[in-house]
Formats: structure tokens, C-alpha cells, sequence
């Protein structure tokens, strides 16, 4: 069914010209050996494998290599030794307990994902994955997280030797993960000063005054507008043909900078940015108090409408808000009526933030600069 | 070197209809080349700036087909900015004052302004057909002024009176707004109908309109095609069983309405499927059921009917791996999903060898296999290795180099290449230039590719139709080189936030290239966040 992997040595050798042959042929080598073709192999000597619905995991476990406990941990060996990694010293088992590899290990090799760890982060993050900021670390399960070995799980450089070389160049790195210290090793990273197009999200304790992150990457996932915005569309329609009460109560998440919680309001109750403004600060008053102290302003102006649309005159917090394709936009520019219709989130950030994107890239870029998860909303 | 006279070799060439074949004829030999010309009726342009109106027209003075390709893919993804080019007007101005009788305009990513559809439609006595794909810039006053016509009717019961006088009528889509009954009289009018879109169908099952519609459908039996139902109400689907038994093509994409058991029971009835676009609500039990019920399937398309939201897990590497199983014609796939393992796609890679499309997009675009989190180069491998006439391919989720080299080793026949938030290094990017033989589009966008991979062939970029590249490590520098070595191609740098005005250092990251070959030189449409280098 398969064509027999030895065949494609030969095709390896011949047409890959890549400049590194040491590395071709390791992976030559590898490749024959790879078995992912060979299932059949995988599944006659399936029998005593840890079973599943698919066969998949089984199949993955015959590709391991004998001496592990869990099927996770199998799992997690398989792939990584067979092939390329018999040429070099296997790495054992890492039980990484959270199953992730760490992101500062790509941070190390410079130059990779440009920025994109952080947004992927903040994008996991986003969608409740698993991959939550700290899985992101070492996991320091005992002593395995200072070997090399923790190198090879998740994100690592095709070839096996660059892999050697991280880690005995990444000690330092590791150290510090090790503290909790995720940022840090983050910012390592050359994040590239043409920020603004690019959207990433920033992983707490950033200190660097790195352009202001958003929460989702431009065109992604690849989708014409005109498909979401339809089904956007289909949805709202559809349930109000199943009967469901039209959407009486709008209730929108609220969030501030430096807020301990989030409140919600519900959009329906107002009808114009006006009341909108007075309502929200009424509700976020007793944590600009403490600001507007310092500033020696007086509290009660700090969310008025001018100072809702006078971002540029450097007031304390402007007022943006998410929509419906998942952008965000600052409050007030559009009718009250399409607002209320598009209107997914708000939130109260700092002008200081926005301060340095131009208005423009203001409305395009996705402002937030949240410590904890990489974003608040 | 002719042995017939020319109308023998012209009368031949009629039956030579693929474009990459009357490339080839053309080619022979300078009198076959002659013959070609006058006699080419049908003529593709994959990118508009390529070539000008002008030349065209030259060459092609039989011209009657056109299509025009326009914004690179992207900009499906509001990558591109809007009006970046591909403006039709040019085109269009200058067939009209030529001698061609344009009868057909298709057209995919171009900008068409109302102007350029009012001169269209009076420049052209025998124009038929207008096909616009991923097309903007126009308004219903632009439309009205080619339906003015075509005999474009709006009102309902013109449209009704339109069907009746239209004995050949093959497709009629309708939106949201035409209501039940008319769909009904429609149906009714029309029973030849071959692709039927319905924009709404809620209706109480127990009207006489429902009754009516029901005998109305089922008198439609050439339909072949169904798609719609943005709006829909699922216990009355049972109307539509009678001639699902005929579909081939099932566009469910736009109805969120319908998922859970009553799709799955209209899947049921649909057993000569060959194309099947549906959301991810259909879930991975739903695939099941497609699997064993359509087994003609060629082409499956699911897409997310929530794809910004909180990581439901409606469809798995389970769904795919079923649908693999159960239909061994698959040829063509956009599959989104919240997750995929190297082995479901390896058993995919075994189940369905015949793969020519195959678009992968796990919705956390860097995420690794959930089992043994490693990278998904494995499973991609095993597509790329197992598919050999693979033109098309589309990758995501955790990815390394390795991929890449896998890529340019067994992908032979690969023309087109979609890269995000994948590899380590320019190594990457070297194994697909120096192995895909048969490139014609690569995009990439977030990848760690530099100057060193740029520059490697630069002479590859002229065998290939375009190159975009974004948020990558190419510099300003590289860019301009590749520019200097290579006058046959176009560089545009894309640069909306000015910041190359500022700051002209060649060590500039570059934010958006693309490039692409061309024989008429830079073009003079560019906006002015674009510089051609």
C-alpha cells in the first residue's frame, strides 16, 4: 500500500541540495528509518499496545521504544527517536507534565517566529487551550528539565544537531524559566520594532515598552470576512427562528487596566455614548481614584465623553471595544445603533498605551497590555 | 515544416482547450505559433500585472474569454490593503476600443468599479458572462447597469415571470429575502433546474405553502447542486430528502441552523455526493455519517462556524481520519479544526492517496500534535510523500524545518504552498525552492525565512507566478538585491505604516513583499505605501 520508505533514500541523496550534507544524511538515514509509513509494522505487533478507538495512539506507541510508563510518555519518545535521533544520543523520556515544550527554547534561536511566541501564547490563551502561558516554561519535573533532553520535545530546530547546540546554549534561559519568570526569557526574543502591523501579545512582566500587543493575529484563521460576517449574520437570524427571545439584554464584559475584576454592563440600558461614559465611570471610580490622585485630577473626569474621544490630547484612559470580526476599535466613532449591534467587549485601557500608534493604527492594532495572561479580555 | 494547410492545424488546435496546452502548441514553432494566436478564444491570466491589455490584445485578436487574476491569496485574509491594485477598469477600457468581442469576463481578486461595469456592459454586443470571485469596488448601481442588459428584474414577481420565460434556466440562487412562497412558484416554473441556492427556508411545516413546496421540489429532479439556507428551520428539511438522492455538490457552509441529527439525516439521503462543503458543527459524529454514506465523495470542505471563539472541539483529526476511511475518491480538502495528530494524518496519508488540494488549518495555528506534542511534520510528511500528484497544500500547527524538507523531496507535482507560523530557519524555505520543481505560488507569512533564503535562487522566482512574503526576516536590503539580479520580476514592498519613509536602512525588516514575474515592467497603479524596488 505504501511505497516502501528505502526507496526514497535514493531520492534523497539526489535531489535535496540543501547545503548541510551532514545534515541531509542524518535525516536520510532518519527517514528510512521513520516508520510512519511502515503502520502495518506498527499495528501486527499492535496487540500489546495501549489500545484506542483509532488505532492511532497504538500506532504511536509501537513507533516508541520499550522502557516507558505512561502511554503519554511513549508517546512523546516515539517520534522524537526514531528516525534522525538514533544517530545521536537519545534523549529520555521528559515527563512534561503540562506536555508542553517551551517556548523559550524558539526565543533562544534567535531570529525564529518573530514575535510570534508571544502572540501564540496570548492565542492559546484566548481560545482556553490547554497551553496556558505557564505550560509554556520548563516544567521543572526534578532534574530532567536541566538535561538537553528537555530540548527535544515541542519546538525544536529540524535537525538534530542544531538541537545539541540549544541546549548546552540554553542553560541560562532554562534557569530562569525555572523561576516563573516567563517574560524574561521572552524578551529575549528580537521583537521587531515595526510592531504595529504586527500584532503579538505581550507575556506579563514586559517590561520593555514593546508596541502594545493584541489578542488575535491578523488574518488568522484564514477566512474570507464575507463568510463570518454571514454567519454572524445566519446565527443572530437563526435563533431568533428557533424562538429563542431576541436579544433583550445585551450584557458586554467591562474591563479596566490595573482592575482586580471585571464588571458587565448591559448595552441596552443606554442609548447613547454618553450615558455609556458616566455609567462606566461610575462603575471603574474606585480604581481611577488612586490615578487621578497622583495626577492630581479630579476623579470624576476620568471617563467623561471628551475624555472618551480625546485620546490624543493625552487623557488619562480612552474606551475601545471589540467587535464583531474580532478587531479592536475605539469608542465612539460610529452610530450608537450599529455600536450596540457590533459591540462584543469593552475596555478601559490607558491612553498612555495608546499613546505612539497613530489613530489609524490605533483602530487596526489590537491594544492591550495586561500583565498576567498577555491580555485582559 | 507545415505539411497542412493552416485551417487543418487551426481546426486541430480546436480540440486543444486546456490553457498549459496551447501554451505548449504555441511554442513548436513560429507558424504553429501564428495559427495559436488567431485562433485562441480562451485566455487565462493568473496575475494581472503580469502583462498588459495592450499585449493581450495583440496577440489574441480572437479573444472572447478572459479571466483575470488580481490581489495575491492573502488578501482574502486582509493582508493586502484594499486598494493595493487590480483594477479592471484598464482592461476593460482597452478591449473596448479594440476589435475584441468580449463574450466572458472572470474575474478573482480585482478591484471593479461601477465605471468599469457600466463601460463593460455597453462596449460589448455579445456579451454573456460575468464571473466575479473575491471582487469589490462595485455597488448595485455598477450591477444594475449590467443586469440593465440582461434583463435583470428585481421584484419578485418579475423575477417569477424571468423564471417562466426561462425554459433553459440552470442555476438560480436566491437570498434571504425572496420568501417561501415564491421560492415555490419558482421551484414550480422551473423544474429543470440543475443548482438551486436558498437563502431562507423557515416556514411552519404545517402551511399550505410548506405542502406546496414539498410537491414543488420534488419535481425538481435535475438538481444537481444545493446550497443556501442562511436561514433555516430543520424539522422542515424532511421536503428536501426527495431529491437529495440526485446532489452532487452540498454547500451547507452558510447554515449554522442546521447541525445535530437533522443534518446528519439529511447527509443520510445524500448518496452521490461527490462535493460537500459544511461547518464544523457537523462535528466529528457527523463526519462519521458522511463517511458512510457518501462515498462518491471527491471534495470536502468544513469550515468553522466559530472560529475566533473559545475552542469548542467541533471537529478533531477523528472527523478526518473517518471521512478518509469511508471515502476513498478524496481528492480535495480545506478542513478546519481545533487539533490534528501525525498519526490521523498519516492514516490519511495511507487511506487517501489521490490527494490534489489538501488545506490543513488547526485554528491555534502553532499548535503541536495534543498526543505526543511534537510537531505535525510527520503527518504532513506522510500527505506529501503517499500524495504524489499533491498541487496544492496548505500547512499549519507546530512545524520545523523537517516539513519543508519532506515538502521538497516528495512533493513533485506541488504548485501551490501556503506557509504560516511554521519552521526554524531559512533551511525551510531552501528545501521547498530547490525541490518543488513545479512552483508556481508560495506565500508565507510569519516564518523565520531571511535574506540568506531570499537570495539563495533568485532565479527560481521566475519560473514561479509570485512570492509573498510577510512578518518574515527578509530585509530591505534583500529585497532590493533580489530587485537588482532580477528585472524580469516585480518587488513590491508593502508598507502601510510609512515606516519605510522614515527609515531607509537596507537592514529594515521588510513588513509585506511580493513579487512576482512579469514582462511589462513596474506598474503605475501603485498606491504609495507600495514601492516597486
Amino acid at each position: 500500500m505504501s511505497p516502501p520508505l528505502l526507496g526514497v533514500e535514493e531520492e534523497v541523496q539526489s535531489s535535496v541540495s540543501s547545503p548541510s550534507v551532514e545534515c541531509i544524511s542524518e535525516n536520510g538515514i532518519g527517514l528510512k528509518e521513520r516508520n510512519y509509513l511502515g503502520l502495518s509494522d506498527c499495528s501486527s505487533v499492535d496487540s500489546s499496545g495501549v489500545s484506542s478507538n483509532l488505532n492511532l495512539k497504538a500506532t504511536e506507541l509501537r513507533l516508541g521504544l520499550p522502557g516507558s510508563q505512561s502511554p503519554e510518555r511513549e508517546t512523546e519518545l516515539c517520534l522524537l527517536n526514531l528516525g534522525k535521533l538514533d544517530e545521536k544520543p537519545l534523549f529520555p523520556l521528559l515527563p512534561s507534565k503540562d506536555g508542553i515544550c517551551s517556548s523559550s527554547q524558539k526565543n533562544v534561536v534567535t531570529g525564529n517566529k518573530r514575535g510570534f511566541s508571544d502572540t501564540m501564547d496570548g492565542f492559546s490563551e484566548v481560545k482556553g487551550y490547554v497551553y496556558t502561558e505557564k505550560s509554556w516554561m520548563f516544567h521543572e519535573a526534578g532534574s530532567d528539565s536541566e538535561s538537553p533532553q528537555s530540548v527535544g520535545h515541542g519546538k525544536y530546530p529540524g535537525n538534530s544537531g542544531v538541537n545539541v547546540i540549544l541546549s548546552t546554549r540554553s542553560p541560562g534561559v532554562k534557569a530562569s524559566v525555572k523561576q516563573d519568570e516567563p517574560a524574561n526569557v521572552l524578551q529575549e526574543q528580537p521583537r521587531a520594532t515595526n510592531g504595529t502591523s504586527l500584532k503579538q501579545t505581550v507575556i506579563s512582566n514586559n517590561n520593555t515598552g514593546a508596541p502594545a500587543a493584541k489578542a488575535q493575529v491578523v488574518g488568522w484563521p484564514p477566512i474570507r470576512p464575507f463568510r463570518t460576517k454571514t454567519l454572524a449574520a445566519s446565527s443572530k437570524n437563526n435563533d431568533e427562528v428557533d424562538g429563542k427571545p431576541g436579544p433583550g439584554a445585551l450584557f458586554v464584559k467591562v474591563s479596566m487596566d490595573g482592575a482586580p475584576y471585571l464588571r458587565k454592563v448591559d448595552l441596552r440600558t443606554y442609548s447613547t455614548y454618553q450615558e455609556l461614559s458616566s455609567a462606566l465611570e461610575k462603575m471603574f471610580s474606585c480604581f481611577t481614584l488612586g490615578q487621578c490622585g497622583s495626577n492630581g485630577t479630579a476623579g470624576k473626569e476620568t471617563l467623561s465623553e471628551s475624555r472618551l474621544k480625546d485620546l490624543l490630547h493625552g487623557s488619562e484612559y480612552v474606551v475601545t471595544y471589540k467587535d464583531k470580526d474580532g478587531d479592536w476599535m475605539l469608542v465612539g466613532d460610529v452610530p450608537w445603533e450599529m455600536f450596540i449591534e457590533t459591540c462584543k467587549r469593552l475596555k478601559i485601557m490607558k491612553s498612555s498605551d495608546a499613546i505612539g500608534l497613530a489613530p489609524r493604527a490605533m483602530e487596526k492594532s489590537k491594544a492591550n497590555n495586561k500583565k498576567e495572561f498577555g491580555y485582559g479580555c | 515544416m507545415n505539411y497542412f494547410p493552416d485551417e487543418v492545424l487551426e481546426h486541430v488546435f480546436d480540440f486543444i482547450t486546456s490553457h498549459k496546452d496551447r501554451n505548449s502548441v504555441s511554442l513548436v514553432c513560429k507558424s504553429w505559433y501564428k495559427i495559436e494566436r488567431y485562433s485562441r478564444q480562451r485566455v487565462f491570466i493568473g496575475n494581472c500585472y503580469s502583462i498588459s491589455p495592450e499585449r493581450l490584445i495583440a496577440r489574441f485578436p480572437g479573444l472572447k474569454s478572459l479571466t483575470l487574476k488580481g490581489k495575491p491569496h492573502f488578501a482574502d485574509f486582509n493582508l493586502v490593503p484594499h486598494d493595493w491594485g487590480g483594477f479592471v477598469y484598464p482592461w476593460i477600457k482597452a478591449l473596448a476600443k479594440s476589435r475584441i468581442g468580449l463574450e466572458e469576463l472572470r474575474l478573482k481578486r480585482m478591484v471593479v468599479s461601477d465605471e468599469s461595469l457600466e463601460l463593460l456592459s455597453k462596449s460589448f454586443v455579445n456579451f454573456k458572462s460575468l464571473v466575479l470571485v473575491s471582487c469589490e469596488g462595485f455597488t448595485t448601481d455598477g450591477l444594475a447597469a449590467i443586469a440593465a442588459n440582461c434583463r435583470g428584474e428585481v421584484n419578485l414577481g418579475a423575477l417569477e415571470r424571468l423564471v417562466s420565460r426561462s425554459p433553459n434556466l440552470k442555476s438560480l440562487r436566491l437570498n434571504r429575502a425572496v420568501p417561501l412562497d415564491t421560492l415555490q412558484k419558482l421551484l414550480m416554473r422551473a423544474p429543470q433546474l440543475v443548482d438551486l441556492g436558498i437563502g431562507s427556508y423557515v416556514h411552519d411545516p404545517f402551511s399550505e405553502v410548506y405542502n406546496k413546496l414539498k410537491i414543488a421540489i420534488q419535481r425538481c429532479k435535475s438538481i444537481r447542486s444545493l446550497s443556501g439556507f442562511l436561514e433555516v428551520a430543520p424539522h422542515c428539511m424532511s421536503a428536501i430528502y426527495p431529491i437529495c438522492g440526485n446532489l452532487t455538490f452540498l454547500n451547507l457552509s452558510y447554515a449554522p441552523g442546521l447541525h445535530g441529527n437533522k443534518l446528519m439525516k439529511l447527509i443520510q439521503h445524500c448518496r452521490k455526493l461527490q462535493r460537500l462543503w459544511i461547518l464544523d458543527c457537523i462535528g466529528d459524529k457527523g463526519l462519521g455519517v458522511v463517511a458512510l454514506t457518501c462515498k462518491e465523495l471527491q471534495e470536502l470542505r468544513v469550515f468553522p462556524s466559530d472560529p475566533f471563539g473559545a475552542g469548542n472541539a467541533a471537529v478533531t483529526e477523528e472527523g478526518l481520519v473517518l471521512v478518509s476511511a469511508g471515502c476513498p475518491k478524496l481528492n480535495s480538502l480545506l478542513y478546519f479544526c481545533q487539533q490534528m495528530t501525525n498519526a490521523a494524518l498519516i492514516t490519511v496519508a495511507k487511506n487517501c492517496p489521490n490527494f490534489i488540494r489538501f488545506r490543513l488549518c488547526i485554528l491555534d495555528p502553532i499548535k503541536p500534535d495534543p498526543v505526543t506534542n511534537q510537531p505535525l511534520d510527520e503527518g504532513f510528511g506522510a500527505i506529501v510523500q503517499s500524495c504524489k500528484g499533491l498541487k496544492r497544500l496548505s500547512l499549519s500547527g507546530l512545524l520545523t524545518d523537517q516539513v519543508f524538507l519532506y515538502i521538497g523531496m516528495y512533493a513533485e507535482q506541488l504548485e501551490m504552498l501556503s506557509i504560516a507560523f511554521a519552521a526554524d530557519s531559512d533551511k525551510g524555505m531552501l528545501y521547498v525552492l530547490n525541490g518543488c520543481k513545479k512552483l508556481r505560488k508560495l506565500e508565507i507569512r510569519d516564518c523565520p525565512f531571511g535574506d540568506a533564503a531570499l537570495l539563495e535562487d533568485v532565479g527560481k522566482y521566475e519560473t514561479m507566478r509570485s512570492l509573498w512574503m510577510s512578518s518574515c526576516e527578509v530585509t530591505l536590503g534583500g529585497c532590493k538585491s533580489v530587485a537588482e539580479k532580477m528585472p524580469s520580476l516585480n518587488v513590491e514592498i508593502i508598507d502601510e505604516c510609512e515606516q519605510m519613509e522614515f527609515n531607509l536602512d537596507d537592514k529594515q525588516k521588510v513588513d509585506k513583499m511580493y513579487l512576482y514575474r512579469t514582462l511589462v515592467g513596474h506598474r503605475k497603479d501603485a498606491p504609495e505605501y507600495v514601492s516597486i524596488l
